[in-house]
């Protein structure tokens, strides 16, 4: 064991994590933007995703349902279905960081995978993790929006989106963030029996419905495979 | 103006499901099936729309470059490429495709 560093060196290290994850995300966020133009957003509705939204894989799913002519309720719930993560991040968290009033209404929007990633790599020290917390999600937030805007103007300022191959930049950003969630047999047949189903049902069914229908794979999945993939959250949690 | 609405819409779903996680006492969501299935929906949703927006086209299926782009990109990513290139992999790949009048 090393000795523990004082608080100033911790402060120095946590803040600098907290920026480098911030400029990470940022590379989200530029596609995202670039995408979100191309799929028919104006500049202001891909950059009002950004802020009001504030979750990734959800401003991705809207965008992409929207984009191929799904209709505003199976793209909000797509995009809300792939919020409810978050949920599970605020319980962590709220046993954690014990936010109350203002703090709890404001940080609830700053829940998000990395902020709760490095509250939990500092859930040791009350003080860390609290910093860890708010710095890593106001960096995110504050990188992700800009990195919107900058996107969506690139964006608006291409060409025909077809011949860019933006069409085939969505999928590839889904493939990117599903990717490092593959860790297991388990979540493995998840994805691909969601895949298969819902290819399936694109024939048949109306433009969103599809994606709605994995919902109903996960629901399945949870109750037949529920140790396999709680198994995987415990190591992701460890 | 549906557009605005979707993203209203969806912008209130997210932010009461992170309200509610700060909020709710732990024993409501921290049921082992409720902790299941939130690992498992991520994965399924991100499949299905990754599968969907390769492949889907009005009325079908098709292969075309968009599936080629996407291929590319899983090499990419096989190879631990960061995510701007893997996006931008499956973009030019497609959009190479179509200017040699592929797909």
């Amino acid at each position: 064991m090393t000795p523990a560093p004082t608080w100033q060196r911790r402060r120095r290290a946590v803040l600098r994590d907290a920026l480098g994850v911030g400029v990470a995300t940022g590379a989200y966020g530029l596609s995202f933007g670039a995408i979100g133009v191309a799929a028919g957003l104006t500049l202001a509705q891909t950059c009002a995703t950004s802020v009001l939204i504030f979750t990734g894989g959800s401003q991705f799913a809207l965008v992409g349902v929207l984009a191929a002519g799904g209709a505003t309720v199976p793209a909000s719930v797509a995009a809300v279905l792939l919020g409810a993560r978050n949920a599970l991040y605020g319980l962590r968290l709220s046993v954690l960081l014990r936010l109350r009033g203002l703090p709890r209404v404001v940080g609830a929007q700053l829940v998000i995978d990395e902020s709760t990633a490095m509250a939990l790599a500092h859930a040791d020290d009350d003080r860390a993790r609290r910093l860890a917390f708010w710095s890593t999600g106001l960096a995110v937030f504050v990188l992700w929006n800009l990195a919107t805007l900058g996107g969506a103007l690139a964006g608006q300022s291409l060409g025909d989106p077809r011949a860019l191959g933006l069409d085939a930049a969505v999928p590839a950003a889904f493939l990117a963030l599903l990717w490092p969630r593959l860790t297991d047999r388990a979540t493995r047949a998840v994805a691909a029996a969601a895949a298969l189903g819902a290819l399936l049902l694109v024939p048949v069914t109306p433009a969103g419905v599809p994606v709605m229908a994995a919902a109903l794979v996960a629901v399945v999945a949870g109750a037949l495979w529920r140790d396999a993939l709680l198994g995987r959250s415990r190591e992701a949690a460890a | 103006m549906s557009t605005w609405l979707a993203i209203a819409v969806t912008a209130l779903g997210c932010y009461l499901l992170k309200l509610a996680g700060l909020s709710v006492p732990e024993r409501v969501l921290d049921r082992p099936r409720v902790r299941a299935v939130a690992v498992a929906l991520p994965v399924a949703l991100l499949a299905a729309l990754a599968a969907v927006q390769t492949f889907a086209v009005p009325g079908g299926l098709a292969l075309d470059a968009r599936a080629a782009g996407v291929g590319a990109a899983a090499v990419a990513l096989a190879l631990r490429a960061p995510f701007l290139v893997v996006v931008a992999v499956a973009a030019l790949t497609a959009a190479g495709l179509r200017a040699l009048g592929v797909g």
